[in-house]
């Protein structure tokens, strides 16, 4: 994070705190009349129960119903939700969370036992969660046991230990523990609402959050709408009255739509953004976004011999212009990727790789002595496919990486394209030679990206297993600063080879200038819709 | 279409000769023969016209389409390039031999199963026809999206799946229509005659009754191939169409209609403009086809 | 006629139930399942949606308490992508949004397919007739989703009368759209259809009999030409009918409807099984019920036909 992007946001959150709450200005800015904050989702909300949710846009949502313990401001640095303040034991194992006096939608308090309730209906077998391996993520005590089904929900290292203090329990100390809490899965629910109506407890006219919106509407398929709570605890500071979302498929449809005033916020569609940078100045942006975008070498058992060859891994590394791809195809402000770890990161000092510095001529000659030497050449043509799911944007990529290799390498490419479906049940099967793959942080910290790349992990479809790569991950979990480790981890990698980093995602949207607020400086993209507001054009 | 078969049968030849001189005389049917056929040679032989292979990104182009992508003598891109920068008329070219190829052979697929399905049922009647035609309607209840969607799915993308997938939603039509002229061929005399002289069945279906079919089914069947390429057009345009580099011009368009608006005009208008001359052509081949074998139309 | 229509009805249950059986068994063959994810659910987590969602079962009980929740409750089960909502809702909230624009599209189709198809056939070999047969090639031609994004490019972001997307009831101006695109190929086809049926009927004998005779050509035609020719064309509305009301993606994509025909794509996308099968038994049972119909209108419309 620069410097003065990190300064512009304290000040930013510093005039939040000072703003006098005049219905009519903010920031000393005059506030439109109209305070309707409309944008587009992609595709339908799969469910507005927090410990349900798996996808993106709901926790978007999720996070004006419901608060959390702690929010993050719009540098992505934490601060307080519905606890005030938290302290953790000298062994670094046990959290107690203080909450603020604060009103669920039907007046009812905010307490210890909503959070206890939610928590431990994460795990529970019977709720049946996909994301129930968030709290083994965070290491709750007997997170594993409890998903198992060997131990009952209650025996979950959480308790209340009053009504306003919510105490957990780690098994290793974990230094990001605090802002995995802004997680939509760890949001509170009330007991009794959803015991009374069952699934049915998310519908608009039965929920009840503790979130700076209610869910006013919900036609599927079409739009979500939420409006103002005038009972959150600090609605004073709140000045949108209504939130909505609309569902568009298309990402071209959505733009047209934009275009045409039916909406405050959308994605560009990829290639697009130098022509509305020059039309539309103050409304394109791109920001750094947590995501990080790469080929997988398949060295496990079922990947061709070929490929077990670290000299052939690099040469294909070597050969892929990046770019092209991020300047040329992209063109969104995209970051040539030559590591793991999104650049962004916090904390995540990028380490010296050395071909990152070489120029494409040289890491062309570099690739072609690699690949002579490991046997190959016009009479022996290396043969690998590339498997992609459908995607504009993959395709492209695909097709310029296949050309890329057959002009330098020599190399014989065949494009795999199965849909979505498919193509993770395949890479996850290992039924892939070189497939696409992209990994998005949970957290801001570097291990988010590094720990997918240890033996261990469920995640790495590659077969990477590096016994020193796994002392480093190990070995960082317990370090003051591991960042050290992390550049050793990352230098590793790129000898290793065990996958082609590509490239490092921003976020590309339009954006009306008249919306205000909008976190462009939260790497993990995660915004508040009470921080935003419409001032007069 | 009933009297057609009868006289066909007596008639023969000077019944064909007719039909032959009524479609030379329908100057749409006439024309759309001259666009199909200017088409197919454009499809095989453009290959040798296009400057660039079909899949070699221009690097002069790429990232600035907009600017330097659009149809040009001069650069060698007579159609100008796609978004990223890969040579348009070569891949127009592909196209149409790709959507020429699937109209074609989904159509001969749904042809020649719908015609002996519904010939053996129409022939053997009674309870084996009464089974088959319960088939076929509980084939034609199933959402054949849906089914397409699962085989390519399931079997992976690949052109023979395509083949099966967008011949087996049109046999079924066809096999009811051939059922219903088969039974009323059944019945004609020189087919009990055939049977008295102890003609074997199969030979009866082979020698007798899909001959006379072949009016019906050639009308049919060029109805059917335009209907082919509109689904192959369809089934691009939610992703699931032939694999890059090949294309088709379901796949062009989709890809085309997506850019429209950002000054790539060239990309939808080129690939369009064959795709629609080339179906218009089949249609009115199609009705000229039908007028000249059916006498009762002048 | 009423045995007939008694003896489809009967035949009708054996056909849906082979239905359900083929689509599970197809369904399940697909590669993936509704829990595939990018981050790969662990094996235990895996378990326990599994036993909720009763895949743990045998495949032949799955299909078994399928039925039966279905014969006996009428009860398609919750959808296992969009866990908040259950099949039934999921219908009855896209069904009629899909049957309103559906329905809709097919009254303008016919309406405007056959008096083009008429204009064009009494008009024939003159410039009503070619101009009729032009566009209706044209728009036979033209692939929806290159007329839905035209559309909203004109009526939303050029001239700004329209909204670009959207579902309202009461609110034409959110139906006009999705009705032009969907209507825009039927109506053409139906055109097509009419007119060379027309002229087959008008070159009939009767017919030049009852023109010989002196009788207003207006009343040739609504008598003598109209219900004949319009056989063929009613053979063709039967199941483009179906296909109208039971949805369109591309119109639900583009016009972001909510409609069940792009429900029916994404559940197949994102093996959503219930979903998949409760709109693929309501498209069945559909074709089934509308075919029926019309071999019925058929029987009444021409007395030759007897079952």
């Amino acid at each position: 994070m620069s410097l003065t992007k990190k300064l512009s946001g304290i000040l930013l959150v510093l005039s939040f705190v000072f703003s006098s709450v005049d219905a009519a200005t903010k920031n000393g800015v005059k506030l439109a009349d109209k305070q309707i904050f409309t944008y587009r989702i992609l595709d339908d909300i799969k469910s507005f129960d927090p410990q349900i949710s798996t996808d993106v846009s709901g926790s978007e949502i999720l996070r004006s119903l419901f608060e959390g313990l702690m929010n993050e401001d719009s540098t992505g640095e934490l601060v307080p939700g519905a606890a005030t303040s938290f302290s953790v034991s000298e062994d670094k194992l046990t959290y107690t969370f203080n909450l603020r006096e604060a009103n669920w939608a039907n007046g009812e308090p905010v307490k210890a036992g909503d959070f206890v309730y939610a928590w431990r209906r994460l795990v529970d077998p019977a709720t049946a969660s996909e994301y129930a391996w968030y709290m083994e993520l965070m290491g709750i005590v007997n997170a594993s046991q409890v998903v198992k089904g060997e131990l009952a929900p209650d025996q979950l290292g959480v308790k209340a230990l009053d009504d306003k203090t919510f105490q957990i329990t780690i098994e290793n100390a974990l230094p990001y523990f605090p802002s995995m809490t802004t997680h939509a899965s760890t949001f509170p629910v009330l007991q009794s609402v959803v015991e009374k109506h069952g699934t049915q407890w998310t519908r608009p006219e039965n929920m009840v959050g503790n979130g700076a919106y209610t869910l006013d509407e919900y036609r599927p398929g079409e739009k979500v709408v939420m409006k103002r709570n005038p009972g959150y605890w600090n609605d004073a500071e709140t000045t949108l009255e209504e939130v909505v979302a609309l569902v568009i498929n298309d990402d071209d449809q959505a733009l047209t739509r934009y275009l045409a005033g039916e909406m405050d916020k959308t994605e560009i569609p990829s290639g697009q953004f130098p022509r509305l940078k020059k039309e539309y100045a103050d409304e394109a942006f791109s920001y750094p976004r947590s995501c990080s975008y790469i080929y997988w070498f398949n060295i496990g058992e079922k990947g061709p011999e070929a490929l077990k060859d670290v000299r052939v891994r690099t040469a294909l590394s070597y050969a892929i212009n990046r770019e092209i791809i991020t300047d040329k195809i992209l063109q969104g402000g995209q970051y040539q990727s030559y590591n793991f770890t999104h650049q962004k990161t916090a904390g995540f000092t990028l380490p010296d790789i050395e071909y990152a510095n070489w120029t494409q001529p040289e890491r062309d000659a570099k690739a072609k002595a690699l690949i002579t030497e490991a046997g190959y050449g016009p009479d022996n043509p290396l043969k690998l496919s590339i498997s992609y799911n459908t995607s504009e944007g993959h395709k492209k990529i695909a097709i310029a990486i296949s050309q890329f290799w057959k002009k330098t390498l020599g190399v014989e490419v065949e494009l795999i394209n199965t849909e979505w479906k498919v193509h993770t049940t395949n890479m996850q099967a290992g039924d892939y030679e070189i497939g696409r793959y992209a990994w998005c942080g949970d957290y801001n910290e570097a291990s988010t990206y590094l720990d997918l790349l240890t033996s261990y992990s469920g995640h790495n479809v590659g077969g990477f297993s590096n016994t020193a790569y796994d002392e480093l991950m190990a070995e960082s979990k317990t370090m003051a600063d591991p960042s050290d480790n992390y550049s050793k981890a990352e230098a590793l990698l790129a000898a290793q080879m065990p996958f082609a980093p590509i490239y490092q995602y921003t976020g590309v949207i339009m954006l009306k200038p008249h919306l205000k607020g909008w976190p462009i400086g939260n790497l993990m993209q995660n915004w508040y819709a009470r921080e935003l507001y419409i001032v007069e054009p | 279409m009933k009297t057609q078969a009868d006289i066909a049968v007596v008639k023969g030849r000077s019944l064909w000769s007719e039909a032959r001189r009524r479609f030379y005389k329908n100057i749409a049917a006439m024309l759309g023969l001259i666009v199909l056929i200017l088409v197919s040679l454009f499809a095989f032989f453009g290959q040798y016209i296009a400057q660039f292979p079909i899949d070699e990104i221009d690097f002069n182009v790429i990232g600035q389409v907009e600017q330097e992508g659009g149809p040009s003598i001069k650069n060698g891109h007579y159609f100008g390039t796609d978004d990223l920068g890969r040579d348009l008329f070569a891949r127009v070219v592909q196209g149409t031999q790709v959507s020429l190829i699937v109209g074609f052979v989904g159509a001969f697929i749904a042809v020649a199963m719908g015609t002996l399905y519904g010939a053996i049922a129409g022939y053997a009647g009674g309870r084996t026809d009464n089974i088959m035609m319960r088939v076929v309607d509980i084939l034609m209840a199933i959402p054949s999206m849906f089914v397409i969607i699962l085989l390519l799915v399931m079997f992976g993308r690949s052109m023979a799946m395509l083949f099966i997938g967008v011949g087996m939603l049109s046999w079924l039509d066809m096999s009811r229509i051939v059922r219903g002229q088969t039974l009323s061929i059944k019945n004609k005399e020189y087919i009990h005659a055939a049977q008295a002289m102890g003609v074997s069945d199969v030979k009866i279906i082979t020698r007798h009754i899909l001959p006379n079919l072949w009016g019906i089914v050639a009308v049919y069947a060029t109805l059917l191939i335009p209907l082919m390429i509109l689904t192959e057009s369809f089934i691009s345009f939610i992703g699931l169409g032939v694999q890059e580099p090949l294309t088709s011009w379901g796949a062009l368009i989709s890809e085309g209609a997506g850019t429209m608006q950002y000054g790539t005009l060239w990309q939808l208008t080129f690939p369009l403009f064959f795709f629609v001359i080339t179906i218009s052509a089949f249609y009115f081949v199609g009705d000229g086809l039908r007028d000249a074998l059916d006498p009762k139309e002048r | 006629m009423l045995t007939y229509i008694v003896r489809r009805l009967i035949i009708a249950i054996p056909t849906l139930l082979i239905l359900v059986v083929l689509s599970f068994t197809l369904m399940h063959a697909a590669p993936g399942g509704p829990f595939t994810a990018d981050r790969e659910v662990p094996p235990e987590i895996l378990a326990n949606l599994e036993a909720r969602y009763g895949l743990d079962q045998p495949f032949v009980v799955q299909v078994f308490v399928y039925l039966k929740n279905v014969v006996l409750h009428f009860d398609f089960g919750p959808s296992f992508v969009y866990k908040d909502r259950t099949v039934n809702e999921i219908i009855a909230n896209g069904f009629p949004i899909t049957l309103t624009y559906g329905a809709i599209a097919f009254a303008v189709a016919v309406f405007f397919g056959v008096a083009l198809g008429v204009a064009a056939a009494t008009h024939h070999n003159r410039w009503i007739d070619y101009f009729a047969v032009g566009i209706a090639i044209g728009a036979q031609v033209l692939p929806n989703f290159v007329l839905a994004p035209i559309l909203v490019l004109v009526f939303t972001l050029m001239l700004g009368w329209l909204p670009g997307g959207g579902w309202e009831y009461d609110q034409p101006r959110y139906i006009i759209m999705p009705v032009i695109a969907l209507a825009t190929s039927f109506l053409a086809s139906i055109a097509r259809i009419t007119r060379s049926s027309m002229l087959e009927v008008l070159n009939a004998q009767h017919v030049r009999t009852a023109r010989a005779k002196g009788l207003p050509s207006h009343r040739v035609i609504l008598s003598h030409v109209l219900k004949p020719a319009l056989l063929p064309v009613l053979s063709y509305l039967g199941p483009t009918f179906v296909t109208m009301i039971t949805g369109s993606v591309v119109i639900d994509m583009f016009f972001s409807t909510g409609g069940i025909g792009l429900s029916l794509v994404n559940a197949a996308l994102n093996r959503d099984y219930s979903v998949m099968m409760g709109i693929t038994i309501l498209i069945g049972a559909l074709t089934i019920g509308f075919n029926l119909l019309i071999d019925i209108l058929y029987a009444w419309i021409d007395p030759k036909i007897r079952y």
